[in-house]
């Protein structure tokens, strides 16, 4: 016999003693187990990559939420993926935690700015941020760009904005990044290979 | 890693040396010991502290901070002296009998051509003796004074196991142990496997500790077998990915390099760039480069790239000089940067020497960070008590900070350290106004080209004509790049064997590099990703795990650079003849009229052993290295002391510290002496934490709560400090305080007859995140590079230590 989470609950509430549930021809403990199991059956599965070091482990990540148009996902668990080669399902301590660094306190949910000499961030739009630091930059470039050296030879280059790229960002924003710096005449640009 | 992290369970032996895989990359370490557990495989680690990969290694060797080419030295000394080399693979693949030019030569701790203003050499005579044709001379019998086996021979004479001692602290019947061990893999039908991580890189010596351990494993013929190979442990997720894309300041996608001021046109870039062939017969695949780049310019410029134009040259970005992220803040502090782009990075916890980073953040007009998590580099400007002492008030810099998605949020690929490309899927929308990365990049460039688009500017061309093909412009889908850096064919590509057919057909996807095109009919925008998403479809989403030839090839789980291709220089595994040297562990064969193999073989598909082409194809020599001018130090590693050094005096020449390492005019003071400074420290990383990041997440920084320093008994018990106690580390750059943790794990080295303490210091805390805050352990480490990439010297320095 089956028995859903709301029906057991409801088996429960109606005052019907555990001896009764057992009468019905299941045990009270196989049923509570079958109540966790309802809660990751259905979960979305998804496969995933652990996003510190590069041994590349496998991650499957469990959301509550079937991905239909208005749900919103909520990841809820992250385990090793038994079928990765390499790590075979396990996880590091740093690995098996990733859930608390999914859902940290520390996340960052809005764009911020912080004014000269001000002590406080203050909360502000993406549309006002963009502008501004595109205002910004290009300030800095039409007054800095380097287009021919002493010799006269074109050089086409930016040197007084720096770029940082993320060594835990994906290939296709890192490749995105780097076309756009190079198109801007940037030369300053660095990930961590190099620390 | 040349090989993968699979492949460490075909080892007969593994070296860990410069890396502590068990805590810092404990999934990949189980290979290690499934290696020990199936095959009796021995491990041999050597490192300053007793960590958890030496507690189930079978040698333990402990050494000084800063002495591994000593070391490597002493063991490649160790080889040659007793003929314990594996002498076909020699011969037949290294450039060991090739001849260097007579006027090159080794005196008192310096090459030839050095010049001490400029602390650089002219390596103009560090090359081979060469022909009229411009083909290299050899001496097969390797007898020639002036070849590169006897100049090697020569070189290592000095590392004597006694010297090596003396320097090094490791005791001699230590070290005599590990020579004896790896000299068992000279044999052909037995490998070394080679596992390393920051303990080798972040040094002033760190490319050159690199190469000692290539010539190393090319001695003993180690390089392209199954069980061998030179593997870095790489750090971030895909570390290796941005490295190949080229997000480093001199490079472009594909180890391709950014012109410079000394390449006026592309006609100059691509002669100086296109190695030609120094021995006859030889692959010499760099000769591939034209088409290379100008795929990689039709990918970023499509219809704008033309022949008339160069393929747009002049829209590249001529580099005058080191960009480094140490001469980027050595500018920054002195008031030459103006802007700072940080994405997903946070400065001022990762580079050395908080004060001079601090400095230099603070005279910026504009910082921009773009991360998951708040950084202590965003906040850089904010009081954080003892932690960050600032004023506010007194930090003019304008200061955004972008919340972005995380691993979770998103679809994409990254590089794991074995080369595999392999793809992840998103699983929940980033929280609350959090955007993706892509579309972050996408918003500013939009922005700035619409300005440029209405207002001009400077040299607007390339901000206007860059190839933005993506369905939609603010949100470019990660598919669409991928195909992107792929590559696909611009117009029919003929196939010059088989007329009337094509390689590739015009729109399709291409298969792979091998079809790439310097006259424009291609785009690839990295070619050693070609064959990443082929007309087959999306190559890093494969999930088949089988292995069948059982020696952790998995040619179907997701994809690896280049050509799906699991072990590098695989041709090296056969003989000459082209037979495997180790049967039971095949990854290659000559089949009679092709390659064939259970990998992707590392060569010409259809050329004969007979032809002699040797396995080394990115080399116009087609043999591997011995001698490498290219190295900014030397063509041989030479140990020099680290910046700061306990010692007086280097005990192997009249040269100190690494000549060609470059130093700031003011950071030269920034160096501490040892009648001051009198304990030897090293950085290192718990297996609890992963750089900054995982302080902001609970069960890590529960933990690992709270920043301690590691030191051992001897040294407590000198200065009377008891475990748990605050003390205070200081270097020449700054302070510390934090909790002591004292252990047996760092033993007192004798060095040059006198004692040396060595200290540990995890880097793991800030000011902000859950733990308890802490100092930037980085306020104490130097502001130096190695001479050849300027990874900075975090492994090896000088503090002293008192109760606080």
């Amino acid at each position: 016999m089956q028995v859903s989470r709301r029906g057991f609950l409801k088996i429960t509430a109606s005052g019907i003693g555990a001896t009764t549930v057992g009468a019905l021809g299941f045990s009270a403990e196989r049923a509570v187990a079958d109540v966790r199991l309802f809660k990751l059956a259905h979960a979305s599965e998804t496969r995933n990559t652990c996003p510190y070091c590069s041994v590349g482990c496998g991650v499957i990540i469990y959301a509550l939420g079937d991905r239909s148009k208005n749900a919103r996902s909520e990841i809820m668990h992250v385990e090793g993926d038994p079928d990765h080669p390499v790590n075979r399902g396990t996880l590091c301590p740093k690995g098996a935690s990733l859930l608390d660094f999914i859902h940290s306190p520390t996340r960052l949910k809005f764009p911020e700015y912080r004014a000269p000499g001000s002590a406080e961030w203050k909360r502000v739009s993406w549309e006002w941020a963009i502008d501004r630091v595109a205002r910004l930059m290009k300030e800095d470039r039409d007054k800095n760009f380097v287009a021919q050296n002493a010799k006269g030879q074109t050089v086409n280059r930016w040197n007084t904005t720096a770029f940082l790229a993320a060594s835990a960002s994906s290939n296709e924003t890192g490749y995105v990044f780097h076309k756009v710096i190079r198109a801007l005449g940037g030369v300053a640009v660095d990930n961590q290979a190099r620390v | 890693m040349t090989n993968s992290w699979v492949d460490i369970k075909n080892a007969d032996l593994i070296l860990v040396m410069g890396g502590n895989p068990a805590e810092a990359h404990p999934c990949g370490f189980k290979w290690v010991l499934e290696a020990k557990a199936k095959k009796k495989a021995r491990l041999i680690v050597v490192d300053p502290r007793f960590t958890r990969t030496a507690a189930v290694a079978d040698i333990y060797a402990p050494l000084r901070p800063g002495t591994d080419i000593a070391f490597l030295g002493g063991v490649i000394n160790y080889l040659l002296t007793n003929d314990k080399i594996q002498h076909d693979y020699v011969k037949n693949y290294t450039s060991a009998a090739l001849l260097v030019r007579e006027d090159t030569g080794f005196e008192d701790g310096l090459f030839n051509g050095y010049d001490e203003a400029k602390r650089s050499y002219d390596k103009s005579t560090w090359t081979y003796q060469m022909d009229k044709d411009g083909i290299a001379k050899v001496d097969p019998t390797l007898q020639d004074p002036n070849c590169v086996f006897q100049r090697m021979k020569k070189h290592y004479l000095r590392y004597t196991p006694e010297m090596v001692e003396r320097t090094t602290g490791t005791p001699k019947a230590s070290f005599l142990k590990v020579c004896e061990a790896i000299a068992t893999t000279a044999v052909p039908d037995r490998t070394m496997t080679s596992l390393y991580a920051l303990g080798w890189t972040q040094h002033s010596v760190g490319s050159q500790n690199i190469r000692s351990i290539a010539i190393l494993q090319l001695l003993l013929g180690n390089m392209g077998m199954a069980g061998g190979g030179v593997n870095a442990l790489r750090g971030h997720s895909n570390i290796q990915g941005l490295t190949d894309l080229g997000l480093l300041s001199h490079s472009l996608p594909g180890y391709l390099t950014l012109p410079t001021d000394g390449d006026p046109d592309l006609k100059t870039y691509l002669e100086k760039r296109t190695p030609k062939m120094t021995r006859p017969g030889q692959f010499n695949y760099w000769g591939n480069y034209p088409k290379f780049f100008v795929s990689l310019m039709k990918a970023w410029y499509g219809a704008a790239a033309t022949k008339e134009n160069d393929w747009a040259y002049d829209w590249l970005p001529k580099i005058d000089g080191a960009y480094d992220v140490l001469r980027v803040m050595e500018l920054m502090s002195q008031g030459k940067v103006n802007g700072y782009v940080c994405q997903g990075f946070n400065p001022l916890s990762s580079f050395p020497d908080k004060a001079k980073i601090l400095g230099g953040l603070r005279k910026l007009k504009f910082l921009v960070t773009i991360d998951p998590l708040v950084t202590e580099t965003s906040e850089f400007w904010q009081n954080h008590g003892e932690f960050n002492d600032v004023d506010p008030a007194q930090i003019q810099t304008e200061v955004f900070r972008f919340p972005s998605s995380l691993f979770a949020e998103e679809n994409g690929s990254l590089v794991s350290s074995a080369r595999w490309l392999q793809w992840h899927w998103k699983a929940a929308e980033p929280p609350a106004e959090a955007k993706g990365d892509l579309e972050i990049v996408a918003d500013l460039y939009l922005a700035l080209k619409k300005l440029y688009a209405k207002d001009g500017g400077a040299h607007p061309e390339p901000v206007l004509k860059l190839a933005w093909p993506y369905r939609i412009a603010t949100a470019p889908a990660p598919e669409e790049v991928a195909r992107e850096f792929n590559g696909s064919a611009l117009a029919d590509v003929p196939d010059p064997k088989n007329p009337g057919a094509f390689l590739v057909k015009q729109g399709e996807q291409v298969p792979g590099f091998g079809v790439l095109q310097a006259d424009g009919t291609t785009a690839c925008g990295c070619w050693i990703f070609a064959g990443s998403w082929t007309q087959a479809g999306n190559q890093m989403a494969r999930r088949d795990p089988a292995d069948p030839s059982g020696l952790g090839v998995t040619p179907g789980w997701a994809w690896s650079w280049p050509a799906n291709r699991r072990v590098l220089y695989n041709r090296a595994s056969c003989n000459a003849d082209g037979v495997p040297y180790i049967p039971t562990r095949k990854l290659i064969w000559w089949g009679g009229t092709k390659w064939l193999g259970n990998d992707v073989p590392d060569f010409k598909a259809d050329s004969a052993p007979a032809d002699g082409m040797n396995p080394f194809i990115m080399n116009g020599e087609g043999v591997a290295r011995l001698w490498a001018p290219a190295m900014a130090d030397g063509p041989f590693p030479e140990h020099y002391e680290p910046f700061d050094t306990p010692l007086a005096k280097n005990p192997f020449g009249k040269v100190l510290n690494n000549p060609a390492a470059r130093v700031f005019k003011d950071d030269w003071k920034a160096f501490g002496k040892p009648d001051e400074f009198p304990f030897v420290a090293t950085t290192y990383r718990l297996t609890e934490h992963f750089h900054f990041w995982t302080k902001h997440a609970r069960i890590p920084a529960i933990l690992q709560p709270e920043a301690f320093v590691e030191l051992p008994e001897g040294l407590a018990k000198k200065k009377n400090i008891r475990n748990g106690e605050m003390v205070v580390v200081k270097s020449k750059r700054g302070q510390i305080k934090l909790k002591a943790l004292v252990t047996k794990r760092m033993p007192t080295l004798t060095v040059e007859g006198k004692e040396v303490e060595v200290v540990g210091l995890p880097i793991h805390w800030g000011f902000v995140g859950q733990t308890r805050k802490g100092f930037i352990t980085n306020t104490l480490t130097p502001p130096v590079g190695d001479a050849n990439i300027q990874t900075p010297e975090y492994k090896a320095f000088l503090v002293n230590v008192e109760k606080a």
